[in-house]
């Protein structure tokens, strides 16, 4: 499996830039919730009408990719330290790896039932 | 002159591993002046106090690294750690977190070796031997003082254990190199005599390796001869993420008739 055997300098570089990114789109994100008021913002028709804006679907969309990399990651990292064997690196590698990608699968299905595409 | 003596209290951990003793704490009661230090005190109370306290030592001027212990809750060279420094009247010494425990104060520095040892800290270059049979085979580097610059501080590692007793790293996982192997990684990384970079950047690079350094600082911290080992491990990092350069020029041999 190529992710497994990525170099940890290449999955750092990631981690980093993931990171990075997430900031950023998220700063973009608070910025469209003060656009009006915070609690009309958080009100259920302008929440669902932010679903029908293509570009904030696209927002919210990276957001869930990059957070969720950066976050499986960092949590593959804390439980790296818990033991030095090579099963546990693979046995955690793979499972951190197939949580991310169900939790980046189950944000995206409600983004698209969200967004009525 | 005579000098003011005083009177302190010494505890010392005690224990012998092979012999499954519970551990404990010894206190002897040491006159000590105002330069005394704490491997000082700690010989004192050997010599007239308890013989089998088990230390270990060699040089007294802290070149060779021997007498790492953690004093007053910091690891420190008991040789190099005046008693007057620590404002205490009781001195507490205790073997070096993060090493296994022979006796008393002395530790195993095996591991701390083998991952020194991993990270090949010696000059490679593939056009000078290593196998040296004659004299006229001996060559030497043009290095400008600059050069020198970029890794003197790093080479004054004495290998005490210091940093690698007080890394948090170190303390949960085995398998990370510690501050001192991969700050001498740094040290022959910034040597331009050495083209072994990418060798090393293969060993460091790994699952338990330079990454797993959180950067708690705490290396620099504790070291007794000024290095930065976190500094080094952060430049270290930068090089391996390509945002440092390392277009080293590699030295040029002086000829003979130079």
């Amino acid at each position: 499996m190529p992710l497994l055997t990525l170099r940890e300098s290449q999955i750092m570089k990631i981690h980093y830039l993931t990171g990075i990114g997430a900031l950023f789109f998220v700063a973009i994100h608070i910025l469209f919730r003060l656009i009006m008021p915070f609690g009309q913002s958080l009100e259920y028709e302008n929440v669902v009408a932010n679903y029908n804006n293509v570009y904030y679907v696209i927002l919210l969309e990276l957001m869930l990719i990059f957070i969720s990399i950066h976050g499986f990651n960092g949590l593959r990292v804390i439980l790296l330290e818990l033991k030095q064997t090579p099963w546990w690196e693979s046995i955690i590698t793979i499972l951190v790896l197939a949580a991310m990608i169900g939790v980046i699968a189950y944000g995206t299905r409600t983004i698209i039932i969200g967004s009525g595409l | 002159m005579s000098e003011e003596t005083s009177r302190i209290k010494l505890r010392v951990f005690r224990t012998n591993y092979n012999k499954s003793d519970s551990p404990y704490f010894d206190e002897f009661d040491v006159s000590v002046k105002r330069w005394t230090t704490v491997l000082d005190a700690l010989l004192d109370a050997k010599c007239y106090s308890d013989s089998s306290l088990g230390i270990r030592y060699s040089c007294r001027m802290a070149s060779c690294g021997s007498c790492g212990m953690k004093i007053n809750g910091k690891p420190r060279l008991a040789c190099y750690t005046k008693i007057s420094e620590l404002n205490d009247q009781t001195i507490v010494c205790e073997p070096l977190p993060n090493f296994p425990r022979i006796r008393d104060l002395v530790t195993d520095f095996t591991q701390f070796f083998a991952h020194h040892k991993k990270i090949e800290p010696y000059i490679q270059n593939k056009d000078v031997s290593t196998e040296v049979t004659e004299k006229d085979e001996l060559t030497e580097y043009k290095q400008t003082p600059e050069e020198v610059d970029n890794y003197l501080q790093f080479s004054y590692c004495i290998k005490c254990g210091l940093c690698y007793s007080a890394c948090p790293t170190v303390a949960t996982d085995s398998k990370f190199p510690g501050p001192q192997a991969l700050s001498q990684a740094y040290r022959y990384l910034a040597d331009n005599r050495d083209d072994g970079g990418s060798t090393r950047f293969k060993i460091i690079d790994e699952r338990h390796g330079i990454w797993r350094c959180h950067f708690a600082g705490s290396c620099s911290n504790v070291c007794p001869k000024g290095v930065d080992p976190a500094l080094g491990i952060q430049l270290l990092k930068g090089h391996l993420m390509g945002v440092s350069k390392h277009d080293k020029k590699v030295a040029s041999m002086r000829t003979k008739d130079e």
